[in-house]
Parts: structure tokens; sequence; C-alpha cells
């Protein structure tokens, strides 16, 4: 019956995965920068941001184009509306994976303590991502509700790397800038857990039609 | 509140069912689309309404049709009466052949009235409401057949006006018509919904999207599902709708 149209959609499906799997990839490398003090790995993150920006470019295309073209109704629409939301959400991810690359270049391989802390929020964070993702692939409305959960626990990740970090202040005020630049990361990674729990409110969404906001 | 309640109602061809118990309220000045497949039995039902049926032989109807509480079937109801109320505009435009005056006043003449001033009072009112006296108030003696498709719907949409009806069904109303008069039709029946109840049949998915208020889903005689067009188009509830509305089958 309408097999054209099942393609780009199985298209677009394959791009948001790939999109989501790239996001993935950029913000572990990151984390992983970050803990090794590797500067070569963050200016490689830095360099992908620019992939992940085109792909939601192609994707955002893509969706214009299904909208004129198939005049989507019911899941069809639910999906290519979800889809153009979830690029935005995944694109952003992209770009604090950058910033968070950007600081570990700064840092030029600067470690101390508590840093291990903000390893913690970043497995954390990663596995959001992860999970958020998995649950788009798999239509899986108790693993987007898992995740958007699981925010709470980045949350509370932030307020204790911030605690430390206002006790490392007291302590050692001359790290007070290397200080800022942790507490900037961690900002970082509560955001891009804000992010993926938007994803997966959306996949809720594209398989319910009911968006937790509504 | 419903202007139409239908209650338990099946219908038959001779020995063909064509509509299965039928459970439907048709809400007040609002626009409710009928769609589903050809031959799902949306039309005969849209038929059924004004008992327009009832002019075809071997035609048995069980089940109860309230028109504002009143059986339509009823020994006390006049045929006429309730076709005065419940008027139709049909797929092809159909307009007589006489001038465009005459097509409007051909209504109210055959329920009794011949007032010059009163005609031309009603005839203005007619053509206003249906969007089209702009167009034809300088050749309003001009034949009707000499007017466009798009034009001439118009037309038969204002004489169903003449009459003061309280329900306008329209069967299919733009199948005919290129886009522009189409997106006329379409704005006309949004206008019209402030004060008239609208039922229409239509094959054009996104016409139903565009226009009503209600989706009403019609598969095989059945009535699958009947709520809130937004609903119905992006969250349908029954998985024949689904199908059907994305393409997957039909």
């Amino acid at each position: 019956m309408r097999n054209r149209f099942d393609e780009q959609l199985f298209e677009l499906n394959r791009e948001i995965i790939e999109m989501g799997a790239m996001c993935e990839e950029a913000i572990a490398s990151a984390a992983k920068a970050l803990t090794n003090g590797d500067v070569a790995l963050a200016d490689k993150v830095k360099a992908n941001s620019g992939v992940i920006d085109q792909m939601e470019r192609e994707i955002e295309s893509r969706c214009m184009k299904l909208l004129l073209h198939q005049q989507p109704v019911a899941r069809d629409l639910r999906l290519i509306s979800a889809a153009l939301k979830m690029i935005t959400d995944m694109e952003r991810i992209g770009d604090q994976a950058e910033d968070i690359a950007e600081i570990v270049a700064f840092l030029n391989g600067h470690t101390m303590e508590g840093m291990e802390l903000i390893e913690e929020m970043a497995r954390e964070t990663i596995a959001m991502v992860t999970g958020s993702v998995d649950a788009f692939v798999k239509k899986d409305v108790e693993l987007a509700q898992e995740i958007i959960d699981r925010d709470d626990i980045v949350d509370d990740y932030f307020s204790k790397v911030k605690c430390g970090i206002i006790a490392m202040i007291a302590e050692h005020a001359a790290d007070g800038e290397f200080a800022l630049d942790l507490l900037m990361i961690a900002k970082y990674f509560e955001r891009i857990g804000d992010h993926a729990t938007n994803i997966a409110e959306w996949v809720i969404y594209s398989v319910t039609g009911v968006h937790k906001e509504a | 509140m419903s202007m139409i309640t239908v209650k338990d109602m099946c219908l038959w061809y001779g020995d063909h069912q064509a509509l299965h118990h039928i459970n439907i309220e048709i809400p007040e000045k609002s626009i409710t689309a009928f769609i589903g497949p050809s031959g799902c039995g949306k039309s005969t039902f849209l038929k059924t309404l004004n008992r327009m049926n009832d002019l075809i032989p071997g035609v048995k109807i069980t089940g109860d049709i309230r028109y504002e509480g009143t059986d339509i079937f009823s020994r006390e109801v006049d045929v006429n009466n309730l076709r005065k109320k419940i008027g139709m505009v049909f797929q092809k435009p159909n307009p007589f052949p006489m001038s465009i005056y005459d097509n409007i006043a051909y209504g109210p003449r055959t329920h009794g009235i011949t007032n010059k001033v009163q005609l031309d009072e009603i005839v203005e009112s007619a053509l206003r409401g249906a969007a089209i006296w702009d167009e034809v108030k300088d050749r309003l003696k001009k034949n009707a057949l000499g007017m466009s498709g798009g034009q001439q719907q118009r037309l038969c949409i204002a004489r169903a006006l003449a009459v003061q009806p309280k329900i306008l069904l329209m069967d299919e109303p733009t199948s005919a018509l290129d886009p522009i008069s189409t997106s006329r039709i379409e704005e006309l029946v949004m206008e019209l919904k402030e004060k008239y109840t609208i039922v229409m049949v239509t094959h054009n998915m996104q016409q139903a999207v565009r226009v009503s208020d209600y989706t009403a889903f019609f598969l095989l005689g059945e009535l699958v599902e009947f709520g809130k067009t937004d609903d119905s188009f992006s969250q349908p509830q029954d998985k024949r709708t689904e199908d059907y509305i994305t393409g997957r089958f039909g």
C-alpha cells in the first residue's frame, strides 16, 4: 500500500538512532577526556560536534519533506513530530559535550580531588542518554519512564558536586578558577540529563500520543 | 447538545445488511465528518438522516433516529418538513435549469411563500449566507447552469439555506471541484457551523482534518470510531481507524 512512505519512515528512524549514537559517543568521549586529562580526545569531541549539527539539519529537512509529501496522521504524525523535537535535544547534548571538551582542553591535564563524584555523575548521565535512545529504538514506554525518573539521581549528583566544590574553594582558594570550571562541567552534565529526559518524554508521546507536559 | 441521536440503527437493502447497529449523537452547531472506504455505508447513513433512503425500494430500517428528540420515522413526521429542516447538498452540483433567483426561491415557494418582497429578502440572505451574493447579485435572472462548478455548488448550498434548515447534510460536496473552489466551500462550511449543524461525507482525509470538529469512521457498515477530529487523527483508539487513515489499507 505505502511502501515508499514506510521506507522513508524507516530511514528517519535509522538516522535518529545514528544521531543518538553519535551523541552518546560524544559525551562518553568528553567524560573520558576529563578523567584522563586527555586533551587530544577533547579536541576530537570538539571536531565531531559539527557532524552532529549537520545530522540535525538533514533529519529536520527529511521531516519537513515527509510532512509536506505525506501529510501524516496518527502514529506517523507522532513519530515525525517527536523526531523534530528530539533532534533539538540531541543537538544540544552534542553542544554540551563540546562545551565540556573545551573546558577539558583548557584544564590541560590539571586534576584534583572531587573529580570522582563528577565521573560518577558523568556515568549516570551517559546511561540516561543511552537509555533514552534505546527507548526510542525499542519504542519502550517503560524504559523511557525509567529514564525520566533517573533525572533526579543526576540532579542529586549536581547538588553534591556543588557542595564539594564550595568546600574545595574554602580549602584551596588558589584553585578557585579550576573549581569553577568543574562546576561548569557538572552543570553541563546536569543539562544533558535534562535533554535525555526530554527525549524520553517524546518517545512516550510518539508511542502513546500523550505528552507529560500537555 | 446533540442534534441527532441514533440508537441501534440497522439498514438492509433487500437481503444485504448495509449498516450494523449504529449508535451516534451528532452535536449541534459543529461539523461532523463521515469517513471510510467506498462501500462502508457512510453515504447510506447520511441519506437515512433525512429519509432520502425511503425512495429506494427494498430498504428496511430498524432502530431509532431522533432529530431534536422526535423520531423521524414516526407517523406524525411530514417528510417534506423533515427535509426542510435537514437539507442536503450532493457531490455533483445540481442546480435546476432555471435562473439563479428561481433556484433559491424554489424551496420557499413550495412551502407557500409568494410575496415578492419576502422572496427577494430570502434569496439575498441565502446567497449571502453561501458567500456567493457578490458574484451573482447583478445576474440573478441568468440561468444557473452558466455558473462555474464551484459557484453552482455554493448556489446549491444557498438553495438549501433558503428554507431555513437546522442541519445540512453534505455528500462529498467538493469532490467535483478544483482546489480553489474547494477551499471556498471549506471556508464557507466553517462559517456556517455558527448557525447550522453540518454533517459531511468526505473521501479527502485532509479535508476532514481541516474542517471537521468530530469524525466518524465507518467500515463494512459499522461505525468503528467516533470522536473529536483532533483525537481521531492524532491518537485513534481503534487499530482499524489507524490503519485506514494512515493508508495501510482501504
